[in-house]
């Protein structure tokens, strides 16, 4: 468990955020190791989505911070976040719907290339020939490559999901956080894309996954913290946490049933 | 730079091309084939591509172009005053100031969005409008509107030539391109043709997809490492510059320069040019204007003698009912008849008159389609 500290790659240290009189997190500390998939657990409402809205800078903490790789997230706009490598997959799928599939993947590789801004109006994207092949490989990838000419706004609620997932794949982001991946999909679906990320799991990215489904978190995860009322009430090893008292009565009881 | 378009495109550029330097001839038949008529088609025309670039491809609708038009036709007419008569001088001051003027207002403006943005600019043209009534008269000569004099310095052509007895005219180095000659109608046409051909390039760019990314969802490119305030800061500039261009030519045709081009109604003019032809199509914008420009000048100019004609197969008292019926819509009316078509066309083709076109052509092309939904599906901005 005592890790060396370098290999920290995400550490929220002492966060605190409330929402007028709720308080969503209460003094969260998380340490996600290199290479590893951590999955984040907790009935809902328990805090999760904003823990990591505080980590994509798209909320601020009231006080603590984010640190990723030893730099301070919470000071930087979304945008710069990404660009240090932090990409994230959104419980409501936030694609281009009109765009088609292709599109959709290639706007994300553009903006690894040319950083937050760069004015690209001579070069026809036909011709951008490197981030094409790019982008058709990470639609086999996610297996979306035979309707890359589709919108994307057809795609169905999976689907847009895995799209989502792709757009972050292209991006080789150190970080990858995954919001729910698998809510609302058939179970045909869900198996798919756990396929899909244990695929991508021997790729060196860190992952930090929310997850509701419990087959889905234990046959991904390598560490789990379980956050309720905004609070870690328990951390560890898969089996740990699956034979805690404390997680049984706060949340995997009521999964279970 | 010629390369990296389909051969889809080329052909469309092409044919447009080609429609606009043979105007004079194919126009004849709707009566809309004199130069002058067809020099606002262009005008109007560059000025929809522009605001296209802004409004079609990013979202944001901007309430206050006519400002840039307005700048740009002061500034010309003030290179026509101060250095010469020549056009290039006057277009490129023109592009310069509209530009600048469009990055100063973008950069307060695009701090918001949606309904904010529009009347955040729609603000600065109405303030551009009174300031140029006002304070700004030693500027824009007020009411009167900027007029050349015989006074005028013309520092560069009097470097050269005499000054004759009458006001000078507008010309492109010694070729006399002011309103209503041939040769005034294909400078404007080639500026046409190169501002089309810009904004096709535009289109197919990594940075017209990320405009459209834009439009389509701005937290997403956030969180995928995009600042989007630049990007939508050149887009604005680029529209500004276009419309900086087109006041530039209207000084051109006609060397006077009035704040009434300022006025929200110019502004509100290139919204309803570009949602009639298209939003976010290539040629959409340039038709919409035409249509527009069409009904002012030509729908306007018929009077009951030209629909007693028009109904002289009819007996007498019926076609007396349908000149006093058809004459409400044309003549002082003719806002009236361009309000029923804009109304009709919204309603059932919003995509504009380029979504009527594309679904007359999917209808030709019908049965043998095949597999060929995909590939239109594949290019949903596109317009052939």
């Amino acid at each position: 468990m005592t890790t060396a500290e370098k290999n920290i790659v995400l550490h929220v240290a002492d966060v605190n955020k409330s929402f007028g009189g709720l308080r969503a997190l209460t003094e969260v500390n998380l340490k996600v190791e290199e290479g590893k998939v951590h999955a984040i657990i907790g009935p809902n409402g328990a805090g999760k989505s904003t823990l990591l809205n505080v980590c994509i800078g798209r909320i601020r903490p009231d006080n603590g911070h984010v640190l990723f790789n030893g730099q301070v997230l919470d000071e930087h706009e979304p945008h710069e976040i990404n660009q240090l490598g932090v990409s994230r997959v959104f419980q409501t799928p936030e694609i281009f719907a009109d765009l088609t599939l292709l599109d959709n993947v290639m706007i994300p590789a553009f903006a690894k290339r040319d950083g937050a801004f760069k004015f690209n109006a001579v070069r026809a994207v036909a011709a951008e020939k490197s981030v094409r092949d790019e982008a058709e490989y990470v639609l086999q990838d996610v297996g979306l490559y035979e309707r890359r000419f589709d919108l994307a706004g057809a795609l169905s609620r999976g689907d847009k999901r895995r799209l989502e997932l792709g757009m972050c794949l292209i991006q080789k982001p150190k970080l990858l956080l995954l919001d729910e991946p698998t809510a609302g999909m058939a179970r045909h679906d869900t198996n798919m894309t756990i396929d899909l990320l244990k695929r991508i799991k021997s790729r060196g990215m860190t992952k930090v996954i929310i997850e509701h489904d419990m087959h889905v978190v234990f046959s991904l995860a390598d560490k789990i913290s379980v956050l309720a009322q905004g609070k870690i009430i328990a951390e560890g090893l898969p089996d740990e946490v699956r034979g805690s008292p404390k997680v049984k009565e706060a949340y995997l009881g009521e999964a279970h049933q | 730079m010629f390369s990296n378009l389909s051969s889809r495109d080329w052909t469309m550029f092409l044919i447009f091309s080609g429609v606009v330097l043979a105007a004079p001839v194919l126009f004849q038949p709707i009566g809309a084939a004199y130069p002058a008529i067809l020099q606002k088609f262009c005008i109007f025309g560059l000025f929809a591509i522009g605001f296209n670039i802004l409004f079609g491809l990013t979202g944001y609708l901007s309430f206050g172009h006519a400002a840039f038009l307005g700048v740009g036709s002061y500034a010309a007419v003030w290179s026509f005053k101060l250095f010469t008569m020549n056009v290039v001088p006057a277009v490129i001051l023109a592009i310069i100031f509209a530009g600048f003027f469009a990055a100063v207002i973008g950069f307060i403006s695009l701090r918001r969005s949606g309904i904010y943005f529009s009347i955040i600019t729609l603000a600065f043209a109405q303030m551009s409008y009174n300031l140029a009534y006002s304070v700004l008269t030693p500027l824009t000569n007020g009411e009167t509107g900027l007029q050349l004099s015989l006074n005028d310095p013309r520092v560069i052509d009097h470097m050269f030539i005499e000054p004759g007895a009458g006001l000078p005219r507008t010309n492109f180095f010694g070729i006399d391109v002011s309103g209503g000659g041939l040769s005034g109608f294909y400078f404007t046409a080639v500026l046409l043709i190169i501002g089309f051909y810009i904004s096709m390039r535009i289109f197919r760019s990594p940075f017209g997809l990320q405009l459209k990314a834009i439009k389509s969802n701005q937290n997403r490119m956030r969180y995928t490492g995009y600042n989007t305030r630049p990007y939508l800061i050149a887009a604005f500039v680029i529209s500004g510059v276009y419309a900086g261009l087109a006041g530039a030519l209207m000084a051109c045709t006609d060397p006077l320069a009035g704040a009434e081009r300022m006025q929200w109604t110019a502004s509100g003019e290139v919204v309803l040019m570009t949602i009639l032809g298209g939003v976010g199509t290539l040629v959409g914008p340039v038709i919409g204007a035409a249509v527009i420009k069409y009904f002012e000048n030509i729908f306007s100019s018929f009077n009951d003698n030209t629909l007693n004609q028009f109904y002289s197969f009819l007996p007498e008292p019926v076609r007396e009912a349908f000149v006093t019926v058809s004459g409400l819509f044309v003549g002082e009316g003719w806002s009236l008849t361009l309000g029923v078509v804009f109304m009709l066309i919204v309603i059932f083709l919003p995509g504009g008159i380029m979504e009527g076109v594309r679904r007359i052509a999917s209808l030709f092309k019908g049965g043998n389609k095949g597999d060929g939904n995909a590939a239109v599906s594949g290019h949903p901005q596109a317009a052939e």
